[in-house]
């Protein structure tokens, strides 16, 4: 796997698959994509980094360890659900606020939003222990 | 006030543990305080309920089944309750210096208080549903108390025993209580009791009589269930004398009584309990006599007691009635006090052998009295509260109508006679004549050592000295619960020259006769060895076989193969399916228009022989490639029918499951051909026969599909209520987001279980 | 199509069952993916197949289309790919491990509980 085309083809890949993921999270309330679709992608991503650098070097651009994200997810997931309980709603309520971004721009932002993130999260650092302590396996 | 009364005990034995550690010396004393303050708390009530009051509380518990909690407090749970804390309050004080120094007395005050508050439960509940519970819970608090030295395995095989026979009752118990519900249409007791509500007539009426008896008699250790209540002997003494003088074996005889009201007065329920409660009786007071330890001594004399109860109130007049509950009172205080009696005896001397004991008064005064005062309470002389229980009994069988009262007496007069001499035995032996066993001196006997053998036994006394005012406050409020109408009751040491004095006469005289043989009776009948035919044989032999029938069962099912297992959930689903499917309504197979675009048919073919590759495939590689091209498959699929969501996830999964076989594949062992052919054949028909089902069940469903009005809300709802115009997304995220919760728990769970098994290992496996 | 895909339904379940009894580890876990292919495949088809059009609401309309497709077994499968994959990866790790500490080549080797 040390092929010169693919470490740099997948050098300059990254940031833009990344990108993709993040996008893909994003949009996925209005078009295909969301949080699982999207942390998919991004494990890919960084799948496909360690297969030509290797995990050591692809803990190292991680900076974060993959547990970490998992439990940060699920974490994030459950507290998008806890903002529906403060307004007295049930567990899970979404709920969407307007944020004025001067010059009349608007930003929809809701809690669904965010418990996508968290999915996303759970799924990135889910499929990175797995690939990952397992290409680490002698 | 009630559910306080009931749960502080519950409560307190959650902390008892940590009080013991705290103030190993006090403890007792201290955690006595409860269930004095509980009785106190009761009797500041009595007036109350004397008057003819009666107090219901009742408290939300899960309102959409109709179970409140409710609690009943009238004359009848009032005596039983007062009896329960009272005597609680001793058996803790007296457990304290019992078992000081035991390592683990922290935990029985535990399960004692724990048990004390079922007990509380029990006969305070005023729901079917609590009675049950609390029911239960006395069972199983019972258990832990008689297994309280669970390394001796007399004591596991005692406390299991208990348990047994006891919950088998319970069962039966529930089943009865909730036809009984159906039947008054209502789950209150309280409710019940003041509709004046009779069953009698109820087309339920056996089944539930039948049902509540199986629990009522397991319970309080009737003929043929006694025999799990001596055995129980293996617990700790104030064990003993908790569960035999006050409580749990009462409990039956409480419900008896409580539902006298609502189910008595038919022939099934009078007669049966005369007949079980007279053969008990004389059954316990002739085993009694023949035992040598005097802990089963006395649990056979309580099974006498209870016998005598079921008597009484299966003769049922006024007078059994009254003499049900004064004797009641009695028993539970001679018994409570000759119980703990035998304790400080056994831990004095370090035997409870009747042969090899003697003449303890001179060493142990104040215990001797307590046992002499409680003795004579229990042989039913005067002027003790026995006497009067005893003349009752006799006035009661006296009294009853028709050709049985002779019958009834004699029995009365045997089983009296018989229990009198065992008391001599109980008492005398131990106490008085030359001395045997001395002392070892080691146990100074302290006040809470003493406390709880001669406190009852002086109130037995007491009582009986001064019958007025406990038969106004106490008796007369009982017995009035359980007639139901309202009484006004008097009781007198002294009635005359009536014919009941000369039976209590012919019955000491019975008994005097019997006390001298007592020794050739009990050897003479050593010889017959009838426990090898008795109820405690039948109970081994079913549990023997129950357990034959269990290893048999395991060693068929589970045979440890995995494909066996396998093997077995496939087969049973195919024929449960199967099943279904053939003898529901005439489904109709309505084979859906052949619209195959080319391409997909190719899929499909595709799919199909690569599905069979991964069957025939001999090297793991090109298996695992052609599971890959199953997954991409579907993938296509996805995309080709309006799901683009699935189908990128599918195809990046498909991925990394490709990825991941390709790093485990070569840990795992290659293939390997074990099975037989003919085991091949039979996997086969299996496969095929799996397959055909799935695609009939599909069919099927296609045609009877009416389109979903869940996807329907969905689609109207997506972007109105939930801003979004991907459904998909906004089912996952918004509509169904608690299932999602659950499903990135799943996912959690199965990442940590990765980790934990590749990266959390012991050092030197690795 | 509805046949043509409920025969695929039937025939991956087949493989599957036929897999699972198999003795050899990787045999069983291949049946395993083809057994959640085809149950994802069963569910998707149960509600009914609709050609290219997915269930999202156009710009400028305030719901779906008539006629897209079902939105909520593609919802139910989504997450269920998933956490297949997730379940997979641990039984698959747990294989690998147990068969290593105990030296089996098949499953009916491994019969006795560890101690």
């Amino acid at each position: 796997m040390t092929s010169v085309i693919l470490a740099t083809a997948t050098r300059y890949l990254m940031p833009m698959l990344l990108l993709f993921s993040a996008f893909l999270l994003f949009r996925g309330h209005n078009l295909p994509g969301g949080g699982f679709i999207g942390g998919l992608v991004a494990a890919a991503t960084f799948i496909l980094h360690s297969l030509v650098f290797g995990v050591g070097e692809t803990r190292k651009i991680l900076r974060v360890r993959p547990v970490k994200l998992m439990g940060l997810g699920l974490l994030i997931a459950m507290a998008s659900g806890l903002v529906g309980v403060f307004t007295r709603a049930p567990f899970l309520t979404g709920k969407w606020y307007e944020l004025v971004l001067g010059q009349g721009d608007k930003w929809h932002v809701g809690t669904p939003v965010f418990f996508d993130v968290g999915v996303y999260l759970v799924v990135i650092g889910a499929t990175l222990i797995i690939i990952l302590s397992l290409a680490e396996e002698d | 006030m009630i559910a306080i009364v009931v749960l502080s005990g519950f409560g307190l034995a959650l902390v008892a543990p940590a009080v013991q550690r705290l103030l190993p010396r006090h403890a007792g004393w201290l955690l006595a305080l409860l269930p004095l303050g509980v009785t106190v708390t009761l009797a500041r009530h009595a007036m109350t309920i004397a008057d003819g009051g009666v107090i219901a509380q009742s408290h939300a518990w899960a309102p959409a089944l109709g179970v409140t909690l409710s609690f009943y407090l009238d004359g009848l749970s009032l005596l039983f309750a007062l009896l329960i804390s009272g005597i609680g309050t001793l058996i803790v004080i007296y457990s304290g210096a019992y078992l000081s120094g035991h390592p683990n007395l922290g935990r029985f005050y535990a399960y004692l208080l724990a048990f004390m508050a079922s007990m509380l439960g029990l006969v305070l509940a005023g729901n079917l549903i609590a009675v049950f519970i609390f029911w239960e819970l006395t069972s199983l608090s019972s258990y832990l108390l008689i297994g309280f030295e669970h390394e001796r395995e007399a004591a596991r095989k005692a406390a299991l025993q208990a348990l047994l026979v006891t919950g088998i009752g319970g069962l039966a118990l529930m089943a009865g209580l909730v036809l009984m519900a159906l039947a008054g249409n209502s789950w209150e007791l309280a409710e019940m009791l003041d509709r004046r509500l009779n069953l009698a007539g109820h087309p339920f009426y056996l089944a539930i009589v039948i049902l509540i008896f199986a629990g009522a008699f397991t319970k309080s250790a009737q003929t043929p269930f006694h025999f799990w209540l001596p055995s129980a002997m293996e617990g700790p003494t104030p064990v003993s004398a908790f569960l035999h003088s006050a409580t749990m074996v009462k409990g039956g005889v409480y419900l008896v009584l409580r539902l006298t009201p609502i189910l008595g007065g038919t022939a099934a329920w009078q007669t049966t309990l005369m007949l079980v409660g007279a053969v008990t009786m004389i059954l316990g007071a002739w085993l009694s006599l023949l035992q040598t330890d005097l802990k089963r001594l006395l649990a056979y004399s309580t099974v006498n007691g209870l016998g005598t109860l079921m008597f009484l109130t299966g003769i049922g007049t006024r007078t059994a009635i009254i003499g049900a509950v004064v004797f009641l009172v009695a028993h539970a205080l001679y018994k409570a006090s000759l119980f703990l009696n035998a304790g400080v005896v056994d831990h004095e001397t370090g035997t409870r052998d009747v042969r090899r004991l003697g003449g303890l008064y001179r060493h142990l005064p104040l215990i001797g009295s307590a046992a002499v005062l409680a003795g004579l309470s229990m042989a039913g002389l005067a002027p003790f509260w026995g006497f009067i229980g005893k003349e009752l009994i006799y006035e009661a069988t006296w009294q009853s109508v028709g050709q049985t009262s002779g019958l009834l007496t004699t029995a009365a007069v045997a089983a009296n006679a018989l229990l009198i001499a065992a008391t001599g035995v109980l008492v005398i032996k131990p106490f008085f004549g030359p001395v045997r066993t001395v002392p070892d001196g080691h146990h100074p006997v302290g006040p809470a050592l003493w406390l709880g053998p001669l406190l009852p036994a002086v109130l037995g006394l007491l009582c009986g000295l001064l019958p007025g005012w406990p038969a106004q406050v106490f008796i007369t409020p009982a017995v009035a619960a359980v007639l139901a109408q309202p009484q006004d009751i008097h009781l007198a040491l002294w009635h005359g020259f009536t014919p009941m004095l000369g039976l209590t006469g012919l019955t000491l005289l019975l008994a005097f006769g019997v006390y001298r043989r007592h020794a050739g009776i009990r050897d003479g009948s050593a010889r017959f060895a009838l426990g090898a035919c008795g109820p405690a044989a039948g109970y081994e032999i079913s549990l023997n076989g129950m357990m034959k029938l269990a290893k048999w069962q395991t060693r068929f099912l589970q045979s440890g193969y995995l494909h066996n297992y396998i093997l077995t959930l496939i087969i049973a689903t195919i024929a449960l399916v199967g099943y279904t499917l053939l003898r529901g309504a005439p489904f109709q197979l309505t084979l859906p228009a052949m619209d195959v675009k080319l391409y997909e048919g190719v899929l499909a073919a595709l799919m199909l022989s690569a599905a069979v590759v991964t069957v025939r495939a001999q090297s793991r590689l090109s298996a695992i490639v052609a599971m890959g091209v199953v997954g991409y498959g579907l993938a296509l699929l996805f995309i080709d029918f309006g799901a683009p969501d699935l189908a990128m996830t599918q195809f990046i999964i498909e991925t990394m499951t490709v990825i991941l076989f390709v790093f485990v594949i070569y840990r795992l062992p290659a293939y390997k051909i074990i099975s037989t052919p003919r085991q091949f054949a039979r996997n086969g028909v299996v496969a095929v026969a799996a397959g055909v089902l799935m695609t009939t069940l599909v069919l099927v469903a296609l045609g009877v599909r009416e389109g979903s009005l869940l996807s329907e809300f969905f689609e109207a709802n997506s972007f109105i209520k939930a801003h979004g115009r991907n459904i998909v997304n906004v089912i996952i995220v918004d509509f169904r987001a608690m299932d999602t919760l659950g499903e990135i728990t799943v996912l959690t769970l199965a990442g940590a279980g990765v980790y934990t098994l590749l990266k959390l290992r012991p050092k030197e496996d690795r | 199509m509805e046949l043509v895909a409920a025969i695929v339904v039937g025939g991956l379940f087949g493989a599957a069952v036929y897999l699972l009894l198999w003795r050899t580890p990787v045999k069983l876990i291949i049946g395993l993916v083809l057994l959640s292919n085809a149950i994802n495949l069963l569910i998707f088809l149960a509600a009914g197949l609709t050609r290219g059009k997915p269930p999202i609401i156009p710009e400028g309309s305030l719901r779906a289309a008539q006629a897209v497709a079902d939105p909520l077994p593609q919802a139910l499968i989504l997450t269920a790919i998933v956490i297949s994959f997730g379940v997979l990866a641990f039984t698959l790790v747990l294989f690998s491990r147990t068969f290593k500490t105990l030296a089996a080549t098949h499953l009916d080797e491994m019969k006795t509980t560890d101690s």
